[in-house]
């Protein structure tokens, strides 16, 4: 039971959080032939792209309405159905993701009426789906961005329905903003496994997982397309992977009678066990796949060769809440101790249920700080970690977004129990490649005197 | 926006040392440098990132972000500009408002605080406060804010007003550079002054690419005194109207603060580059050139020209291994301005044959040089959208692109060697020896081996020719439990090419066994 601390301070330094409208791009980014379009000055677009583009080494396909300071003033609806426009002209778009910012937000627009009122008069765009989202920058994290543009998609694409037809072997897999495209592999991996098919919602393992294709379209490669949203409704289960999917899960009960069940975690035996046990459940086999008994003996293998090294490890994390709640429940599990635990959103019942006394509200700065004085052993966060793990001389474990000093980040796999096995090898391996040789002193002793030591000769010639 | 602002950028816009600007006509000049931006089709920064970029390689300011969290969560920490001492620059400072502050108007009072935190914690020369659209659009007054707390804290607060929605990063460099002559340029004088004594303004020290150049004015006995803004400290930016010439480096961005020095000090400007060997040479004479006219001793000129013969014959005979791994590779270039021109003549020289280049941000002179170097305008195109630069890099027989990192992956996708020549490169080509390390580059990108085998086709890119052997698929997957059978998918056999002259074996026999082992069932 962890209470919240929200530092009282005004100055916020070394940012930890991704912006909100980033985190809704992320996830439109995962429907196919996608655009995201920022209502928002064109900086607003420039940064997230940078941001987005220095941790998935790909191109992505951003745009802004480009707001300047006499539509700021007189509104951007203008703007928007120039931008729908121009998107389509050029790239021909499936699915336009709008995401409002911080400019748009605090003018106040009511981008929602005026969104219709386009539609309604440009009959031209109807081949295009168009989903809009409220993701202020002064509010929450990506997390909330992304959850926002995931229950925005339901909302728009889902089919109200008023009578189950349920496709029994089809789910729903509800993909929160912590998981790489590689994870998102992974569970569908494990869905198939017992016979069962995943739609996955939104789907970043076919648009973000690095590829080569054979053309160029200006708009994303890949990811869930329209029709399956579309047939989500259909689906026997909803499997909600992050408490941040629990809004988008409830909402498709609402719209079409979808039952759901939320994972917060899917990493660590115990959440893997219940994630495998639900697919047991529906698809009503007494026995798991033979690839998947095998794969969670090699974790608890993995897990007795690993506890060595994070028994009584002391830990500082910062990420989303998500993730943070993921991979601390892990690490507690295998007996570590979380001394810092900082995140960026307080939207979550998760802050309660952190196996921590206490989570900070905050940054970098925060985390650096609280690392420093609890004496803190490994430090796990997004690449801007590393001044931090600079300083105080600790290993850093890359998790979250941005990695961007590090090459595969769509490739890491922490989730399943093969993820898990990955995850405890990484943690147990950077421990062991710490080297501490203990000296004298460490133990309170006074060193040995200079005199005794050997001092070479000098050359003879 | 505020009068002052609107002032400000219309000053800007006026600017009567840009050769564009003074060619335009009354109505155009109103209409200020910037493009208008087009929805669903801009890219690029805006002024906020533009002032952040000029002024964020001084490198012990504490530069303070008033805003939201996206304006600075999501872009601190991005640029290559290296630091000779303090690291204070590279922390990302913001007062990352929240809905409570812009709602209950608690931007002003938060900024302040944020400013006290940050020197008792710090104790920084000085802070930059940027006013970035919320704080603008919700009026906080950071003019205001800031020159309470210097008086208050004893540290400098300077506000930069560039909020992102005015215009184009372009703007908000030369906005940049207004708040720095109005509120620090002339601040403190320096201990002493020599003949000697330079500003360079426009370069930002990326990957340490000043450092290659500094040797060269060592050996000179030249000083950069004042700096905007490459590896500067900020009394180097106050004392900038002491120095004898400003040097402004390759681009216009700052042609504002260059003008202004020359105007209120007397100090004259000229636009260089040390990009490549002939303009490196060029900037050195030109700027021996002017400290003579300024007051130093005319023996300057001559031994700038002994050191420019020597380092020339020196980097010739240093890149002259390079001549037949490069020899007729033929490159693409894809910037803006002329930068990479810079280094063209020296590619040619060295035997690699230029077939195109862009014009997109060219001036007349530029498109001018173009022509000199390359005999005539037809390698000359504009701005081009990725879907067709990928086309023509998979079709037109280029060996590389040298470009920015825009383009890195509409290069890569197609399988095409790429140089950064842009801004976010990780190392420096600067000076003299830059040149050495640009070819290193250009080599080891064009003659990587793993080009050849990434263009070779897929396994499934030919007919078989050899007849199906196996047993078609039964029983379960081992896998999976599966059957097989009606639910798989059907294995279409690709019928065999007509017989070769020599016909294969029959069987298993006529594949030859291999090493490798097959991961999938």
């Amino acid at each position: 039971m962890a209470r919240l601390k929200h530092p009282k301070r005004a100055l916020s330094t070394n940012p930890l959080k991704s912006s909100t409208p980033l985190g809704a791009a992320l996830a439109y980014l995962g429907i196919e032939r996608a655009i995201p379009l920022f209502h928002g000055s064109q900086g607003c677009t420039a940064f997230a792209m940078v941001h987005l583009v220095r941790h998935f080494k790909e191109a992505v396909p951003l745009q802004t309405t480009a707001m300047n300071e006499v539509s700021t003033i007189l509104g951007g609806a203008d703007q928007i159905e120039e931008a729908i426009e121009n998107l389509r002209a050029k790239s021909a778009p499936r699915f336009i993701g709008i995401a409002s910012t911080a400019l748009t937000e605090t003018r106040g627009e009511d981008v929602v009426g005026e969104l219709k009122e386009i539609v309604a008069r440009r009959r031209d765009f109807d081949d295009t789906a168009i989903v809009y989202a409220s993701t202020p920058d002064f509010d929450g994290a990506l997390q909330d961005g992304w959850a926002k543009a995931v229950e925005a998609i339901i909302d728009a694409l889902v089919p109200s329905v008023t009578e189950r037809d349920p496709d029994l072997r089809q789910v729903t897999l509800l993909a929160g903003s912590h998981l790489t495209p590689a994870e998102i592999e992974e569970l569908v991996r494990l869905v198939r496994a017992f016979g069962l098919t995943p739609i996955v919602l939104p789907d970043i393992s076919s648009s973000l997982d690095g590829h080569v294709s054979d053309d160029w379209r200006g708009t994303s490669l890949g990811g869930t397309t329209i029709e399956d949203i579309a047939r989500c409704a259909r689906s026997g289960f909803t499997l909600a992977v992050g408490e941040s999917m629990r809004g988008a899960a409830k909402l498709l009960e609402d719209k079409a009678m979808v039952p759901y069940r939320v994972f917060q975690s899917v990493t660590g035996l115990k959440p893997v066990d219940a994630f495998v046990r639900t697919l047991m459940g529906l698809s009503g086999q007494q026995d798991a796949p033979p690839s998947v008994k095998r794969d969670r003996s090699r974790l608890i293998d993995a897990a007795l060769d690993a506890h060595f090294h994070t028994g009584g490890l002391k830990v500082a994390i910062g990420a989303d809440p998500d993730l943070l709640f993921a991979l601390s429940t892990t690490l507690a599990s295998m007996g570590a101790e979380i001394v810092t635990a900082v995140t960026t959103s307080q939207h979550t019942p998760l802050i309660d249920r952190m196996p921590c006394d206490e989570v900070i509200l905050g940054d970098l700065g925060d985390f650096e700080r609280s690392a420093r004085e609890n004496g803190a052993r490994m430090l796990i966060t997004h690449s801007h970690g590393r001044h931090a793990a600079h300083r105080l001389h600790l290993p850093l474990v890359r998790a979250g977004f941005p990695i961007f000093d590090r090459i595969g980040a769509q490739d890491i796999n922490r989730v399943g129990y093969r993820g898990t096995r990955a995850f405890l090898y990484e943690i147990a391996n950077t421990v062991q490649a710490e080297h501490h040789r203990a000296s004298p002193e460490d133990f309170g002793a006074a060193p040995i005197p200079e005199e005794f030591e050997h001092v070479p000769h000098a050359a003879t010639c | 926006m505020g009068d002052a602002l609107k002032d400000k950028i219309a000053d800007v816009f006026n600017e009567p040392a840009c050769g564009t600007n003074l060619s335009k006509s009354e109505q155009q000049r109103k209409k200020g440098c910037a493009k208008p931006l087009t929805p669903g089709a801009a890219a690029g920064g805006c002024a906020f990132d533009g002032a952040k970029i000029v002024l964020q390689p001084i490198v012990d300011v504490a530069h303070l972000v008033h805003a939201p969290l996206a304006c600075e969560g999501n872009g601190w920490d991005n640029r290559g500009a290296a630091s000779s001492g303090s690291d204070r620059y590279r922390t990302g400072f913001t007062t990352d408002m929240t809905e409570l502050d812009i709602v209950m108007g608690h931007g002003e009072r938060k900024l302040f605080r944020a400013i006290r935190e940050l020197v008792e914690a710090e104790q920084p020369p000085a802070v930059f406060v940027y006013s970035t659209c919320v704080p603008a659009l919700i009026g906080d007054d950071i003019d205001a804010v800031c020159k309470v707390a210097s008086e208050k804290f004893a540290t400098p607060c300077i506000p930069i007003n560039a909020p992102g929605y005015v215009g184009s990063k372009n703007l908000g460099n030369k906005l940049a550079g207004e708040a720095m002559l109005d509120h620090v340029i002339g601040t403190v004088e320096p201990e002493f002054t020599t003949p000697y004594d330079i500003n360079i303004v426009g370069d930002y020290n990326l990957s340490g690419e000043l450092w290659q150049v500094k040797p060269l004015l060592d050996k000179l006995g030249i000083r950069i005194l004042g700096s905007l803004a490459a590896d500067a400290r900020y009394k180097q930016v106050a004392m900038m109207h002491r120095a004898r010439v400003t040097m402004m480096v390759c681009s216009k961005a700052l042609i504002n603060v260059a003008r202004k020095l020359e105007e209120r000090h007397g100090i004259p400007f000229f636009e260089g580059s040390f990009y490549g060997i002939s303009d490196t040479s060029d900037s050195l004479r030109r700027m021996c050139r002017l400290l003579v006219d300024q007051g130093a001793d005319t023996d300057l000129l001559d031994r700038c020209e002994a050191l420019i013969a020597q380092e020339e014959a020196q980097i010739w005979a240093d890149l002259d291994p390079f001549r037949p791994r490069v020899a007729g590779r033929k490159v693409l270039l894809y910037t803006g301005g002329h930068k990479s021109w810079s280094v063209v003549a020296a590619l040619q020289e060295l035997g690699m044959e230029v077939i195109g280049t862009s014009i997109r941000k060219a001036t007349e002179e530029d498109k001018g040089r173009v022509v000199d170097i390359m005999g005539d305008d037809k390698h000359m195109f504009d701005n081009m959208a990725p879907k067709d630069m990928y086309r023509l890099l998979k079709d037109a027989g280029a060996d590389v692109l040298m470009s920015g990192g825009r383009s890195q992956f509409v290069a890569l996708k197609a399988k095409m060697p790429w140089v950064d020549v842009n801004q976010e490169k990780h190392e420096p080509y600067a000076g003299y020896m830059g040149m050495v390390d640009l070819l290193n580059a250009i080599d080891r990108a064009v003659n990587n081996p793993m080009w050849a085998e990434l263009r070779e086709p897929a396994p499934w890119d030919e007919p078989l020719t050899e007849s199906r052997v196996l047993p078609a698929l039964s029983g379960n997957c081992p896998v999976t439990g599966i059957p097989a059978g009606a639910s798989r998918p059907v294995v279409t056999t690709v019928a065999p090419e007509p017989a070769p002259v020599t016909a294969p074996a029959e069987g298993v026999a006529a594949f030859p066994s291999s090493e490798t082992d097959f991961e999938d069932c």
